[in-house]
């Protein structure tokens, strides 16, 4: 009995010994490594990929951003702001509960199920409000041309892309609102729309940021 | 080019990149389990241990040093998240509460890497890269060490060693899960993946204002937590997140990660028993399930049935627009037939018989190809019991390998098929019947039931992903989720190395006319036929009130 405990205890010595050193070589030894070639080579993407407007830090190109009008009294969910490109909804995002002293953004999915009665409600009014904010005099949104990602969460909630389709679909209000002709800010979308890479892989995007920093410039332009 | 046409081309690049890499990995595999000398570097690390390499273990001196090395794992880990609000380098973060922490703990040394917890807000550096990310280079280690013990046992004789567990695994991590992941973590930066040491800090926005974000050790963590089937990610969104997975290539080499060490393992397996066919046998059994599942989860998804997503016009919910349900697709298949469980869009949102797809992936076993070594030793338990049946169809006794399947090792098959099935039932029952635990489920009706079904399929196959609306960060959850993936661990190990023991201790059967040829594609087909007969009659039931429902309603 006491021999088996000593063995026992032999046992987790070694396993506790060959934890430390492990921890050592995985947990401290090849994060510092990766880190310090990473700051080396890549210095702004293993930062955040930040991007600058007028000399400011205005986010990362990686994450999605919300482009609202300031909360009105009374108001629960902000209006979106028409004069820019929209992003796609974010009903998943949530904000943190524990550690308070922060005001994180929590990455999530909504995890609403394809029969889920709430999900429907969401992707219905997020079509209404796509068809009625992008019919401007002269170009009339209907329901079966708004594309998926216009009316569906990700699964982040920090989506950077739109897929052309939607930014196309937008092309006509964002020029009404900012007082540019439809086919300068078509332009804008074609430079700003990336295809697969090499062809095949993953789905065209266009980063709603990036091309409205360049919204912005043209408008600061004219 | 349609996005269809886009998803296949995705699946045969992969196909093309793995097989480039089958024969080199797996060979340089078999090549470090089996070497004589050790690196200098080694030679410290045992003298650090107090072990000698060098020496020969039986299954139960093994099984002793895999069962000590992970119950200190698991309370290193614990008390790490508990000390967290005293311990520098947290970011200021709290300690992480009792049962959140005994959960976690559990769920990365046990390689599942189950979350109750949002990454961002709960864990600060020190616990995510000293706790976290070293379980994931452990936990994988471990599991391929259980599964080059068993090979040793197909292909030794007469004799009860087999190997010392100390040496495997310290080899499996520094001389394959180290330098792997390190070329893949810069590769991640490379493409915009995050890796710095900031902690919390402002960034401006284009609205005015400002955003909080974490920094990280990110890409690091993620290189290693594909690549060795773990799936913890570091933010709640895990791979969907930009910073974890910024692009559609990236998307596509992490997926690679995820298979390359359970595909290659088979050629190993091949070497090390002296016949690499008997290892392409294998392979081909887990390609046939891998590529069958991928391309019903590709059909399923693109025709995106489901009222929500036929409003929506595409199966968008919980998707990113850079992966597209392609993308999406191939990654939810390999994480779920793998012990992976990273996800990069949310199954939950999946239509019905797609969210079906990913648990019935689960359910199989996760051995087409499976986690690290864990894929490995279990799809050789299933070619144990297709063997068995064979042999009761001729009435000859059965053999694998030059090794006679008795009653013992049948036994011991057998037993480590009924572990998973009996743990997700019985939790899944259980948790139904009482009158807290349904209160979790986020979605009513059959999608809700299929949210519990999920978590304690994902915790006793030590998958890790969920259909994550289902709110487990309850005492409940954690504790009988984290008692699931202690038992889906370790009582499979416990069978997988009595079994390895038992077989080392044979002398070789010669081969004759009347022994079953188990590298041709007759076998093949058996063994794809046993596992989806004996997998589906297990869960139809269970199954058939969830998914089934769900997906035939649409």
């Amino acid at each position: 009995m006491n021999n088996s405990v000593t063995n026992t205890a032999r046992l987790l010595w070694a396993g506790l010994r060959a934890l430390l050193v492990l921890t050592l070589v995985t947990g401290v030894i090849y994060p510092l490594a990766v880190t310090g070639v990473a700051q080396a080579l890549f210095h702004d993407k293993a930062n955040g990929s930040e991007i600058t407007s007028d000399g400011k830090v205005v986010g990362s190109s990686l994450i999605g951003q919300s482009y609202n009008l300031p909360l009105k009294k009374g108001q629960e969910t902000p209006d979106p702001d028409l004069q820019w490109f929209q992003g796609r909804p974010a009903n998943g995002l949530g904000a943190n509960s524990i550690n308070t002293q922060y005001k994180l953004i929590l990455s999530g999915a909504t995890n609403l199920s394809a029969d889920n009665k709430d999900l429907i409600q969401q992707v219905k009014d997020a079509k209404a409000a796509v068809v009625k904010d992008n019919s401007v005099s002269g170009y009339t949104v209907k329901p079966q041309d708004v594309p998926a990602d216009a009316v569906t969460s990700s699964g982040s909630g920090l989506d950077p892309n739109i897929s052309p389709a939607y930014a196309e679909l937008q092309v006509h209000r964002v020029a009404a609102k900012n007082g540019l002709t439809v086919a300068q800010v078509q332009k804008l979308v074609d430079e700003h729309t990336d295809g697969r890479t090499l062809g095949f892989i993953g789905e065209p995007r266009v980063n709603v940021l990036e091309l409205n920093i360049a919204l912005k410039d043209l408008v600061a332009k004219k | 080019m349609g996005p269809v046409l886009a998803g296949v081309l995705q699946l045969l690049a992969l196909i093309g990149a793995l097989a480039l890499v089958y024969v080199p990995l797996g060979t340089y595999m078999a090549r470090v389990y089996s070497a004589d000398k050790h690196w200098r570097v080694e030679r410290w690390i045992y003298k650090g241990i107090g072990a000698n390499p060098d020496t020969e273990m039986t299954w139960t001196a093994y099984l002793r040093g895999v069962l000590a090395f992970s119950v200190v794992g698991v309370l290193f880990l614990y008390l790490l998240q508990r000390l967290q609000g005293v311990l520098p380098g947290s970011l200021g973060f709290d300690s992480v509460n009792p049962a959140q922490s005994f959960n976690t703990a559990v769920s990365f040394v046990t390689n599942t890497n189950w979350q109750s917890y949002y990454g961002e807000q709960t864990m600060g550096h020190v616990v995510q890269t000293a706790g976290l990310a070293v379980q994931n280079f452990v936990s994988a280690a471990v599991g391929i060490a259980v599964a080059v013990a068993l090979v040793r046992g197909f292909a030794r004789s007469r004799t009860g060693e087999l190997g010392n567990f100390w040496a495997d695994l310290v080899r499996g991590t520094l001389r394959i899960l180290v330098p792997g992941a390190a070329i893949a973590a810069i590769v991640l930066v490379a493409c915009g993946a995050i890796q710095n040491f900031s902690g919390i800090h402002e960034v401006g926005q284009f609205m005015g204002g400002s955003q909080q974000w974490n920094g990280g050790a990110v890409a690091s963590q993620e290189a290693i937590k594909e690549f060795g089937t773990n799936g913890g990610g570091y933010f709640n969104a895990n791979s969907a997140h930009p910073f974890e997975n910024p692009n559609a290539f990236t998307n596509l080499f992490e997926i690679f990660l995820i298979l390359v060490i359970p595909f290659a393992l088979t050629r190993t397996f091949g070497v090390m028993v002296g016949s690499v066919r008997q290892g392409y046998a294998i392979l081909a059994t887990m390609a046939t399930i891998w590529l069958g599942f991928t391309a019903l989860m590709m059909w399923t998804e693109f025709a995106h049935h489901g009222p929500a997503l036929q409003a929506a016009g595409g199966a968008m919910e919980g998707k990113e627009v850079r992966f597209g349900v392609g993308g999406s697709s191939i990654f939810a298949v390999a994480t779920t037939l793998t012990s992976t469980g990273a996800v990069d869009s949310f199954h939950s949102s999946f239509t019905g018989l797609g969210g079906g797809i990913t648990m019935l992936s689960m359910m199989l076993g996760e051995i087409a190809p499976g986690g690290t070594g864990s894929g490995l030793y279990g799809m050789l338990i299933m070619a144990v019991i297709a063997v068995f049946i064979a042999g009761l169809m001729v009435g000859r006794t059965p053999e694998y390998l030059g090794k006679k399947i008795g009653t013992r090792e049948i036994k011991l098959a057998a037993c480590y098929i009924l572990v998973t099935p009996a743990l997700v039932l019985v939790f899944t029952a259980a948790s139904m019947a009482l009158s807290t635990p349904p209160h979790s489920m986020l979605n009513s009706g059959a999608h809700g039931f299929s949210e519990v079904l999920y978590a304690f399929t994902s915790a006793a196959n030590n998958n890790g992903s969920a259909f994550a609306g289902l709110n487990a960060n309850t005492d409940w959850y954690n504790t009988m989720t984290g008692f699931a993936m202690l038992l889906g661990r370790f009582l499979p190990m416990i069978f997988v190395l009595a079994l390895a023991g038992s077989l080392a201790e044979q002398k070789p059967v010669p081969e004759t006319a009347g022994t079953l040829r188990t590298e041709k594609p007759l076998f093949t087909g058996l063994l794809v036929g046993a596992i989806l007969i004996i997998t589906g009659l297990t869960y139809f039931p269970a199954l058939a009130l969830g998914p089934l429902a769900e997906g035939l309603a649409s």
